[in-house]
């Protein structure tokens, strides 16, 4: 009887306690619905949006000592809705009609650059040691215990008060007024909606503004939850949000709210169930520590894969498309230029290396060795995004793989480290293939996303395994490989070993996309209903393509961890990070190999060559000559990358292929001018 | 009395493709005209310009005796310019009923909604029938209707129809261009585009015949048979 009153109050107790984080979650899950509903992007900015106003917050707050109120009415009433203005002007009206990857790829652009672009301008550096706070006063300390049972801080109350009125107010407005009958059918169709003289630009500023305003408010009410300042926990937690915003298949705004506390109150549940850890139920620890940190990522993959209406509630098309110019598709052509060019690269590339290899200090033949490992990562996403057309957000996550396969077999157990390469590209090979075959149903979004669950997945579970990373990662070790009496412990001779495996990858790269499974990623790429039509199995195709980018990232890994003799998880392969990949190498030019090689040389040297200012050292002889203003922060290349998938979104070939076109394009305006000039000559008549 | 609508030497396309090759078309109030040519000769993308939905590249738009030429879309239809575009015309994921309104709101505001839904139902009780239900999910005659019944309830100046009868059962064209009669007898214009001559020829009062982007030929409709006939090879009647 004891024990029956117990386990009620211990049920009631997790139930309550669920509810802060869960509101949390829904806080954040109706805003990221919200957007979706009312932009129609899927807007993985929202926790990088949500950050920027906390950030304003605190510095209003206690920098500027502008007290509490102002600076909230400051970041929220004001900043928020305006930043959310500022992207829809300056970004998201020009995609309003771009295919879903684009818009994808340029949020996780703004994901990346505006939290450093806000920690940058607005020069914030909170004290070490302080954390965010809310916005009543003593929220973390004063308590409240209405039942007994568990008591809450004013911060919780205050979260959780806003999100009910929140969900209450929104499911109101988009039922009894016209604003949101407006915004939906923008989102269906901006020139339908004009037709019917709704200016469909300012319905999307208002859209947006809305938004935003609602991430401003977000971000300021969760910050409570954090000890620290970090734009990080923000991307984190919105993974999370997406989860609940699952639930509600991303457009209902109470579903979104019961996700998030469902979601928040189950893992209290469980963590309260699961049976305590005692020698009796030793076994069980290990289900235990990691059941509760891989809940939302579970429950998000889950819903993604097993959810089959969520992936056709999307988006009906717009019937008005044709209006616009075709835009290109994602994936098409390795571009593929002449032999002359290529060689001409060849010997440019060969001839960097050469200088390197035979000028640089150990500090720059490291950094261009990583580059140089980082360049096979890159190829792993011109495999699989530039040819398949699919975006993953886990190669940071097979990128691991291949690390830790050197650092267990390599290290720990003796092997050659090259094996061990191979072995750990095999695995990641075979991982990335049973990945695929899961989402084989899925396209689009629904494989990012589901990727991202993956990642996330593999950073709170999986890396903590002894079997595979462990706590022991920080000490490691890893040896160089010596292959017969070439030592490559010296530095020079391992570069010169990297930049064969990069040769020896790009190559395979070349002729996988030349090849019989690269003609039909093509084709599918083209359009996915002619291929099916002709008999080529589009799920075979892509399943082939993720393995064989699983495969490069983990010798890229492998490389990378060789070349730098210990295993840095958390400074190199960690999801947020391998978002950043991504958008490197879009940026660059997805297309060709060559975009990710020198995607990889701008991502390693970048910091050093230009936000550190060497290069005017070189071009002024003089480490003395470097003006003043340098260094400056390394943020600025998540700024610069992060704008550059702007102009992604427009011309979706990348900044070298640009150039390229215009080339080409030049050339044979000039063939063009050159036949009406014959052909006038012949006739007699000037041109 | 100036024309509702008049396109002076208009140049028209998609990105690097081009579609118009200077047309000149008037339409004055009241007034039916049909634009009639194969497949492919620019018919649409005439439509799209008359609506604003494609700015002409040269050329100048003048409706109601302004220049619209760099107007934007939404304007055109405030300026009394409806269009009913091609295949599907009706917001897909939302309800019958929101559909009208948001139309019927525009023009009447909020208090107008109820009694424009009202007239609307009358006009087409399948549609009342159905009022709930998403719109997507119509039948292809039935969501044609719904798109003009929206123009119906308040009549523009101007209604741009295009294709009308596209993938439509002949019984359901008759009720279509029936409806297009009672649309005229408002007294508003009609500019329709349409492949299937017969229909247009018997209500237009003229006709303005397309070939590879300009005008091959435009007259009144009692005269437009050999024209049409020898352009496309099928007798007008």
């Amino acid at each position: 009887m004891i024990l029956a009153v117990s386990v009620v109050t211990d049920f009631f107790q997790a139930v309550l306690q669920g509810v802060p984080p869960g509101t949390v979650y829904a806080l954040v899950a109706i805003g990221f619905v919200l957007t979706y509903k009312t932009s129609g992007v899927f807007n993985f900015a929202f926790g990088a949006q949500a950050f920027a106003s906390m950030v304003l917050f605190h510095k209003a707050a206690d920098e500027w000592g502008w007290g509490t109120v102002p600076a909230a009415i400051l970041s929220v009433l004001i900043f928020a809705p305006l930043l959310g203005f500022l992207l829809e002007w300056a970004v998201f009206r020009h995609l309003r009609t771009a295919p879903p990857l684009s818009t994808l790829v340029v949020s996780l652009g703004l994901t990346v650059a505006i939290p450093s672009l806000v920690t940058i301008l607005l020069d914030f550096s909170p004290k070490s040691g302080s954390s965010p706070h809310g916005v009543v006063p003593d929220g973390r300390t004063v308590r409240y215990d209405p039942f007994g049972v568990y008591p809450f801080s004013r911060d919780e109350l205050v979260a959780t008060i806003v999100a009910i009125v929140a969900v209450l107010g929104l499911a109101a407005l988009f039922r009894f007024t016209p604003v949101g009958l407006m915004m939906k059918a923008v989102v269906e169709s901006p020139r339908m909606t004009e037709l019917n003289g709704i200016s469909a630009d300012r319905v999307s500023a208002g859209a947006w503004a809305l938004s935003s305003f609602f991430a401003g408010l977000a971000g300021v009410l969760i910050a409570p939850r954090f000890t620290t300042f970090s734009a990080n926990e923000y991307f984190n937690i919105m993974v999370i949000a997406i989860a609940a915003a699952a639930v509600g298949k991303l457009v209902s705004l109470p579903w979104a709210f019961g996700g998030g506390l469902g979601l928040g109150v189950v893992i209290a549940l469980v963590s309260t169930f699961l049976p305590r850890w005692t020698d009796e139920f030793a076994w069980l620890k290990p289900v235990q520590e990691n059941v509760l940190p891989s809940i939302p990522f579970v429950v998000l993959f889950g819903v993604i894969v097993f959810v089959p209406g969520l992936r056709k509630a999307i988006g009906s098309s717009d019937p008005l498309a044709g209006v616009d110019p075709p835009r290109q598709n994602v994936a098409s052509v390795i571009t593929s230029a002449g032999w002359m060019f290529l060689a001409l690269k060849a010997v440019l590339l060969l001839g960097a290396v050469a200088v390197v290899y035979t000028q640089a200090d150990r500090t720059w033949t490291l950094l261009v060795t990583q580059a140089v490992a980082m360049g096979i990562i890159f190829l792993s996403i011109t495999i699989i995004t530039g040819l398949a057309g699919q975006i993953s957000l886990c190669q940071g996550a097979f990128a691991a793989i291949g690390a830790f396969a050197v650092y267990q077999l390599g290290e720990v157990r003796g092997m050659s480290v090259l094996v061990a390469v191979v072995i750990g590209g095999a695995i990641a090979a075979a991982v990335a293939a049973a990945l695929s075959l899961t989402l084989r149903q899925l396209t689009g979004i629904w494989v990012a996303i589901a990727t991202l669950a993956f990642a996330f997945f593999f950073d709170a579970v999986l890396v903590k395994q002894s079997w595979i990373g462990g706590d022991s990662l920080a000490r490691s070790r890893i040896p160089r490989p010596v292959i017969g009496t070439i030592d490559f412990q010296d530095d020079s001779n391992f570069l010169l070993l990297a930049v064969i495996v990069l040769a020896v990858c790009a190559l395979g790269v070349y002729l996988f996309s030349r090849g019989t499974t690269g003609r039909k990623l093509r084709a599918l790429g083209g359009s996915e209903i002619a291929a099916r039509s002709v008999g080529i199995s589009p799920s075979r195709a892509r399943v082939a393509a993720f393995a064989l980018s699983g495969f490069l990232a983990a010798v890229g890994g492998g490389m990378l961890v060789i070349g730098q003799g210990s295993v840095n998880y958390g400074t190199s392969f960690v999801p947020f990070l391998a978002l950043f990949w991504l958008i490197v190498v879009v940026t660059f030019g997805v297309r060709q190999p060559s975009g990710a090689i020198v995607a990889a040389a701008f991502f390693i040297l970048f910091e050093s060559v230009f936000l550190k200012g060497e290069i005017f050292g070189w071009i002024l002889r003089g480490e003395d000559n470097i003006p003043s203003f340098f260094p400056l922060a390394p943020d600025w290349r998540y700024i610069l990358f992060g704008l550059g998938t702007i102009q992604y979104a427009r011309h979706p070939e990348g900044v070298l292929a640009m150039s390229a076109a215009k080339r080409r394009a030049r050339s044979e305006r000039r063939a063009a001018d050159k036949v009406v000039v014959d052909s006038a000559a012949e006739l007699g008549t000037p041109a | 009395m100036s024309a509702v609508l008049e396109l002076d030497d208009v140049h028209a396309g998609y990105g690097p493709f081009r579609a118009l090759f200077g047309v000149n078309l008037s339409v004055a109030p009241g007034e039916a005209v049909a634009v009639v040519g194969s497949n492919g000769v620019g018919k649409t993308t005439l439509a799209r310009v008359a609506s604003g939905l494609v700015r002409p590249t040269s050329g100048r738009v003048v409706v109601d005796g302004n220049d619209f030429t760099r107007a934007r879309t939404f304007q055109f239809a405030r300026a009394g310019v409806a269009h009913a575009p091609e295949g599907r015309s009706t917001f897909a994921s939302l309800t019958v009923e929101e559909n009208l309104e948001l139309s019927i709101r525009r023009v009447r505001g909020n208090s107008g909604v109820r009694a424009g839904l009202d007239e609307a139902y009358e006009m087409f009780p399948a549609l009342a029938e159905r009022r709930q239900q998403l719109a997507g999910t119509l039948s292809g005659g039935q969501q044609r209707m719904l798109a003009m019944v929206r123009v119906l309830v308040d009549a523009p100046k101007l209604l741009v129809a295009d294709e009308l009868s596209l993938g439509l059962a002949p019984l359901i064209v008759e009720q279509v261009y029936e409806m297009l009669g009672r649309v005229r007898e408002t007294g508003t214009a009609l500019l329709v585009i349409e492949q299937h001559v017969s229909h247009a020829l018997k209500l237009c009062d003229r006709v303005v015949l397309l070939d590879r982007g300009s005008v091959a030929w435009a007259g009144p409709a009692s005269e437009a048979g050999e024209h049409v006939q020898s352009q496309l090879g099928v007798p007008a009647h």
